[in-house]
């Protein structure tokens, strides 16, 4: 199987720091990847040059390492093709960059008029519009236009105690019409209180203990705790502890856990992936039951099966890979208010920052940002920033509580140096037993 | 690849079409790398690639007195007209920053650049066929090193070459180039139900100076020894930890003392220069003029020499690292600390060479004087547990209990936690086993007193 993934990604950001426009910049990166696969070895080469000599030196060098690269040729017919446009979107270039800065400098204003222990903001803006082609021998044919952009506000607070942080971030497979529906001024004063509730904020517990996760708080905990244990790549290579779990009960009949990169505007949307192929609402784990992995198309083809639409890369200078896209719990039937009332003692977790998973062993950790101690089924005192650690598969066995206040968040998803946009979404649930990384 | 000239040739012609007033700095590169990952005797991938690019910053004059503004844009690309189109953008990008008095480009500073080879021919001499043969040997030995290893997840060869040009308008002209080749493996061990995950790795600048047995024996021992493993009893005590994570721990500390970090109020550092941050054992040093050290460069990322900076001696807090404008907003020299990532970044002030001065003691004998704690093999969540601007540390471990002065049983989903600060003051033995390590800093044991684990 021979592969060309043709890329033109045109990026622009703008960053306010210190009350400053520090830096606009913008970016471009145009080239081609092209793959050969020859039996288990896959051959890659990649270059800048798309010009006709460029592409057939970038394509013998792939087919050299894979081994195939004798003489012949083989002609392809290419399909229909899949050709997707960007849709009805504010194409970034379209937008002024006077009006880009007039967001940041709103932004600012906003974090600094939330308090005055407010010491620095940071406000940071970016787009990028991802044009990709991808053609195989196999015929198949496909485009794709991404345009995505997000918004992010870092703040300081300084007090008695020393300095806290905060951070907010908005982020969508759209174009600016995302600022119609989505409030610079909200972002930044989310970010600003969570970093001034942090200045009077207690260690956290240090130990076991149960805790309750806001809805929408970052949906990373399942993105650790079990999405990277079903990528295919690492169930092949017997690296996951879910390999050859499919049918068993792997969690509490309250998972059911989906990973879909077709949802409209969604961080991890997309509307063919990195290797041509369509995304699907895939369904992981339902009522706790284990049903599939993710799949790439060279996991696929050694399975004999398609590709789920999970092949990803963060460009044409990378091999592609089995990635989640949006991934996430679906909503239960619990009152949120009332599974904190019915949570004697533990941990509120309002807000999740990033985490970390051994695929192999299960065990990942994922860091809170703003969380807070709940009394007598009462939400209490705020609590420092710490880690939570945990055993996929156990920690997934002990949610007993899900709630109806289903949420997303965008995140930054890294595997094997490359990094790609993905989504990750639950509603409140409760763990009933996790280790909490405090001090007291 | 070529030769010096026609980088630093292209940088000096792009900076000859600077406009009357204008600021112009160039940034060119050019690499070749190679990767291979060898599964099961075979060659599951292998990817060889040539790639090079441009970052382009632009310096107007800002309107009357108030200062300068800045733009900046970059390309994957050497083609002629990429780079005017990048130049444009640039421009374009200045119109809009706010005008900055302290936004100015590097000027020479008569520090003159030491001479460093940090490049092997033996990166472009190589065969192929050695490159490939490393990693499916490595591969093999580690599948083959213990009946206890059921799996090599990944056995990876990667090589890299690198070359620089950097040239502005203030009289910065600079060419630097580095090789970098590397091994690593990840094993994993299982008995039972029961699966455990180690890694090694070896770096050198060449493949010549690899050595696989090194990466085989630290993937395996590490994965082998966790079998068994139980989550701790949560409590307060004295740990070590191994040198790869005093090199990961000892960044983090340095995002602190980065003069950018503490001129924009980001930093626990602020405001401490010749206090006494850390226990009196403590002498923390950024030498990018060393060669042995991973980050090792003749130049930093606007141009000037890179130097040896003293940020704590006997634990008094001396200097903060800063490039141009971070300096000058505190009213400071450059330290030829400005860092960037590659072309499509701008400078920032950043170490890249640190090295925690080594004590006397060996790792045996520092765990000896532990009668009861924790020894850190490796850690996790470090991005998400560490906040470099409060200083909060809380961080997943897993290791092995230390009693009675000796290793002791495997533990795992563990956390330990304090603050920098206080893991600063309480380092109670640092050891005399520095090793090179790959990233920011090297790293030998280190046993910190008085830390809270959280297991049970």
């Amino acid at each position: 199987m021979a592969e060309v993934f043709a890329e033109d990604a045109v990026t622009a950001a703008a960053m306010l720091d210190d009350r400053r426009i520090e830096e606009l910049s913008s970016g471009r990166s145009r080239g081609a990847g092209i793959r050969v696969v020859d039996g288990e070895t896959t051959g890659f080469a990649h270059t800048a040059d798309l010009s006709e000599p460029g592409l057939v030196a970038a394509a013998q060098a792939a087919a050299a390492v894979a081994r195939q690269g004798g003489p012949g040729v083989r002609t392809v017919a290419l399909g229909p093709g899949s050709f997707h446009g960007p849709g009805d979107r504010t194409l970034p270039d379209s937008v002024d960059k006077a009006r880009k800065l007039e967001l940041l400098t709103r932004a600012d204003e906003a974090a600094r008029s939330s308090g005055s222990a407010i010491s620095q903001v940071s406000v940071g803006c970016g787009d990028s519009r991802r044009r990709v082609l991808i053609a195989n021998s196999d015929g198949l044919l496909a485009q794709d236009d991404q345009i995505r952009t997000r918004f992010n506000v870092s703040c300081v607070a300084n007090g008695d105690t020393g300095m806290q942080t905060g951070y907010e971030s908005l982020a969508r497979t759209e174009g600016y019409e995302i600022f119609d529906r989505h409030s610079v001024e909200e972002a930044a004063e989310r970010a600003a209180a969570r970093a001034l509730t942090k200045l009077s904020a207690r260690p956290a517990p240090s130990g076991e203990v149960p805790i309750v996760l806001a809805g929408g708080s970052g949906g990373i905990l399942f993105h650790e705790a079990c999405g990277h244990g079903l990528e295919a790549d690492h169930i092949l290579k017997d690296a996951s502890v879910y390999t050859g779990r499919v049918g068993e009960l792997v969690a509490s009949p309250l998972v059911t856990l989906v990973d879909d990169g077709t949802v409209l505007g969604e961080w991890g949307n997309f509307a063919v992936d990195d290797e041509g192929f369509l995304p699907g609402r895939n369904v992981l784990i339902e009522n706790g039951v284990l049903t599939d992995y993710m799949w790439d198309w060279l996991r696929a083809r050694k399975e004999g099966r398609k590709s789920s639409g999970n092949g990803r890369r963060q460009s044409y200078q990378h091999l592609p890979m089995v990635r989640m896209t949006n991934t996430f719990l679906l909503a239960g039937a619990e009152d949120p208010d009332e599974i904190v009332a019915q949570t004697p003692s533990g941990v509120y977790v309002k807000k999740l920052g990033g985490g970390q998973v051994n695929t192999a062993t299960g065990d990942f950790v994922f860091g809170t940002t703003e969380a807070y101690l709940i009394e007598n089924g009462r939400i209490t005192e705020p609590l420092r920033d710490a880690n939570l650690i945990g055993n996929g598969p156990e920690v997934l066995r002990r949610i007993d509580a899900v709630a109806t206040d289903f949420d997303m968040t965008p995140g930054t998803c890294g595997k094997d140096g490359q990094s790609v946009p993905v989504g990750c979404g639950q509603a409140t649930l409760r763990i009933t037993g996790i280790t909490l990384g405090g001090t007291a | 690849m070529s030769s010096t000239d026609d980088l630093l040739e292209l940088a000096t012609s792009v900076v000859a079409q600077a406009r009357d007033g204008e600021g112009l700095e160039v940034y060119v590169t050019r690499g070749t790398e190679t990767d291979v990952r060898a599964y099961e005797g075979e060659v599951e991938s292998l990817t060889s690639a040539d790639s090079s690019g441009v970052g382009i910053r632009v310096l107007v004059d800002g309107k009357g007195d108030e200062g300068t503004r800045m733009g900046f844009a970059w390309a994957g690309s050497l083609d002629r007209d990429v780079i005017a189109a990048t130049l444009a953008d640039a421009r374009d990008n200045a119109r809009f920053a706010t005008p900055d008095p302290d936004m100015v480009l590097a000027e020479p500073d008569g520090v003159a650049a030491t001479e460093l080879d940090l490049w092997d021919d033996g990166v472009a001499s190589t065969p192929m066929e050695k490159k490939v043969a490393l990693a499916v040997e490595l591969e093999r030995a580690t599948r083959q090193a213990d009946p206890r290893v059921r799996q090599v997840s990944s056995a990876d060869y990667s090589d890299s070459r690198v070359e620089v040009a950097l040239v502005s308008t203030t009289g910065i002209s600079s060419w630097r180039r580095r090789t970098n080749a590397f091994l690593s493996v990840d094993a994993i061990a299982g008995e039972g139900a029961e699966t455990q995950t180690g890694a090694g790795f070896s770096v050198a600048r060449g493949p010549g100076e690899l050595v696989p047995d090194e990466a085989m024996d630290d993937a395996v021992m590490r994965a082998i020894r966790m079998l068994g493993a139980t989550k701790p009893r949560s409590g307060r005590c004295t740990v070590v930890f191994d040198p790869r994570v005093v090199s990961t721990l000892l960044s983090v500390v340095a995002s602190a003392l980065s003069g950018e970090a503490v001129v924009k109020g980001r930093s626990f550092f602020a405001g401490r220069i010749g206090e006494e941050v850390a226990a009196s054992s403590v002498t923390l040093v950024d030498d990018p003029t060393d060669t042995r050290a991973y980050g090792a460069a003749s130049h930093d990322g606007e141009g000037l020499a890179c130097r040896r900076n003293v940020l704590i001696s006997d634990g008094f807090l001396r200097m903060f690292v800063f490039d141009t404008v971070s300096g000058r907003r505190a009213g400071m020299p450059s330290t030829g600390s400005a860092m960037r990532g590659g072309f499509a970044g701008t400078p920032s002030a950043g170490c890249r060479a640190l090295i925690l001065s080594p004590g006397d003691l060996g790792a045996e004998q520092i765990l000896a004087a532990v009668s009861e704690g924790l020894y850190v093999q490796s850690v996790s969540g470090i991005h998400s547990g560490v906040n470099p601007v409060s200083g909060d540390f809380s961080v997943g471990a897993e290791g092995l209990m230390i009693r009675n002065g000796a290793l002791a049983e495997p533990v795992r989903e563990a956390t330990v936690a304090s603050t920098l600060q206080r893991m600063l003051q309480s380092v109670v033995a640092i050891g005399n086993d520095l090793r090179w390590l790959p990233g920011a800093a090297a790293g030998q044991t280190l046993a910190v007193a008085d830390m809270q684990l959280s297991g049970e």
